[in-house]
């Protein structure tokens, strides 16, 4: 039995190294001395693209269009998704289904349509394609992240402390207040965490809604056509890796630790 | 006043819920279904032939131009694709989703749950990007099929007609690797869910009934993980169908719909046929999604 097991086992660590490998590789292209191509291994490694890298005023411009988007979009979706999210928790006729299949709409249906559609209505609309119309596709598409997370916690907190909360003399103020906020507080910082790491990362829907303007997918992706820059793009594709994995970790550790609290109850 | 309000709020539930449920329906309704509803009008509108500008009355003239059999060509072209890449991501999934639910212990599953999520959410150009580093003609993988003394085995799979190109990162195999490594997560999930819910003493009957392992794996556990199979295809199938930064940076750079999408929308300025492009991948999502859900793929999400 357990020869039997060591073949899947090689498979599985095998997947595991190709779901990270790229990773490591972006990284250390980040040091190459190699500047106009991708030779493997790097002929030596140096750290004068990051000074390079610094000095660039088009990449600091996309890193705070994307960062500024991603802050407002994340805020929007919040308010949107935990409306919904309690909306949904509380109600025992609506159906259920029909909104979250309207919320996960936007990510389930291929991105293109999802930012032509939004391209063609702007346009019919007679809107200027600027930072708002980038913040409207990108809400749109976030909402589905936190209303999922708060829903989840919605459904897995005690309902009677709700109503002790009222037997004990709390007005629905105070009560949402000093229970309800608490409760899915840690819910809302780790949808907002990747509601964030989504609207951060996003391209497609963004190159529809964009006009002229570049977000940092979007300046990266650009880049990839310009090969003299090359090693500029590997320094801010480094930095990037670093900056998101932290926090999307943290937000998949809060809702993971949540779940195993309440199966184990 | 807020106490009053929240007391009103508790005393009339209707109301309450309204107010929670309108913004973010209003929201969805007007500028999502909204832009929908928008994008199918502009496919009936065309492009008038000598002033290239659009014509504003409903027809099928758009329509006649998108079966045309160039466009045709893309169309296939794409769901080729992505049927060879949902082919190509269940067999890598199931590995790692089997030796999870399977063979891991407690800890080892939750390292794997964070090995097959965090890519999931961590930036997908940079990881496409990646790939364009490793596959390059003087990239890591001919490195390291030249340390194994395989370099003849790449250039033998280079050399192929329909799968081949110059080198890995122009080449159609290329192309499919990396379409089936981006969306693999999307695959794991669902499978690894649906082998979940198989129970262990099933597998232990039909052990005890005489079953061989590979019996059991083939005659039970595929059938019950069919489910998430098909819940994991939708997304790998419906990603592929609408992607167009992957076909842009990997590959021979003929078009795909999602590309022949943005060429038309942008540089010709023929919105209707662009419009006309994405109705089509919509259609078979929605003929897609109905399968799916006669199949139970549903539970399985």
């Amino acid at each position: 039995m357990k020869n039997k097991n060591l073949g899947l086992a090689i498979a599985m660590w095998a997947v595991v190294a190709f779901l990270h490998i790229p990773f490591f590789v972006v990284m250390l292209y980040a040091f190459t001395t190699d500047s106009s191509t991708f030779t493997f291994p790097p002929p030596g490694l140096t750290l004068k693209w990051f000074g390079v890298a610094w000095s660039r005023a088009d990449m600091w411009a996309a890193l705070s269009l994307s960062a500024r988007v991603a802050a407002i979009s994340t805020l929007v979706a919040l308010v949107l998704g935990t409306l919904a999210a309690a909306a949904v928790y509380r109600s025992r006729f609506f159906g259920r289904e029909a909104i979250s299949f309207l919320l996960v709409l936007p990510i389930a249906l291929p991105g293109i349509v999802t930012g032509i559609a939004l391209r063609a209505a702007m346009g019919e609309a007679g809107m200027t394609f600027n930072f708002w119309t980038i913040v409207i596709g990108h809400a749109t598409f976030c909402v589905v992240v936190v209303y999922n997370n708060v829903l989840a916690r919605f459904r897995r907190s005690n309902p009677s402390l709700v109503e002790a909360s009222m037997d004990l003399g709390a007005d629905g103020w105070q009560t949402f207040r000093y229970v309800v906020f608490p409760n899915i507080s840690s819910a809302l910082v780790a949808g907002g965490m990747l509601a964030f790491a989504l609207s951060f990362d996003e391209v497609i829907v963004t190159t529809f809604t964009a006009g002229q303007q570049a977000t940092l997918p979007i300046w990266i992706f650009s880049q990839l056509t310009k090969p003299r820059d090359r090693p500029v793009t590997n320094v801010v594709a480094f930095f990037v890796v670093i900056v998101t994995t932290l926090p999307i970790l943290w937000a998949l550790f809060q809702n993971r630790k949540f779940e195993e609290q309440t199966q184990s109850d | 006043m807020i106490r009053r309000f929240s007391t009103y709020l508790y005393n009339h539930p209707a109301v309450l819920l309204a107010l929670l449920l309108g913004p973010p329906l209003g929201w969805m309704l007007v500028i999502y279904l909204g832009s929908l509803a928008a994008l199918l009008f502009q496919s009936f509108y065309h492009l008038d032939g000598f002033t290239g500008q659009v014509v504003r009355e409903l027809s099928f003239l758009t329509y006649r131009d998108l079966f045309s059999a160039a466009h045709m060509t893309i169309v296939l072209k794409t769901m080729v694709m992505a049927l060879s890449v949902t082919m190509g991501s269940v067999l890598i999934a199931f590995p790692l989703a089997y030796y999870s639910v399977r063979y891991a212990g407690k800890r080892l599953k939750v390292l794997l749950y964070f090995a097959v999520v965090l890519p999931l959410w961590s930036s997908y150009i940079i990881r496409v990007y990646a790939w364009k580093l490793m596959l390059a003609k003087e990239g890591i993988v001919s490195w390291f099929f030249a340390q194994l003394g395989l370099s003849g085995v790449l250039e033998w799979l280079l050399s192929m007609p329909v799968v081949g190109g110059s080198s890995l990162s122009v080449s159609n195999f290329g192309l499919f690797l990396v379409f089936t490594y981006i969306w693999l997560p999307y695959m794991i999930l669902p499978i690894q869910s649906s082998l979940e819910r198989i129970p262990h003493s099933l597998l232990d009957a039909s052990g005890d009934l005489g079953a061989r392992p590979l019996q059991t794996f083939r005659r039970i556990v595929l059938p019950l993980a069919s489910p998430g199979v098909v819940a994991g295809s939708i997304f790998t199938f419906s990603l592929t169908l609408g992607d167009y930064i992957i076909p842009s940076i990997i590959g021979d750079s003929t078009p795909f719909i999602g590309m022949a999408v943005y060429s038309y929308q942008g540089t010709a300025g023929n919105l209707p046929l662009a419009a006309a492009f994405t109705v089509l991948p919509m259609v078979i999502m929605v003929f897609y999604l109905l399968g799916a859900r006669k199949a139970g793929a549903f539970d399985a999400l």
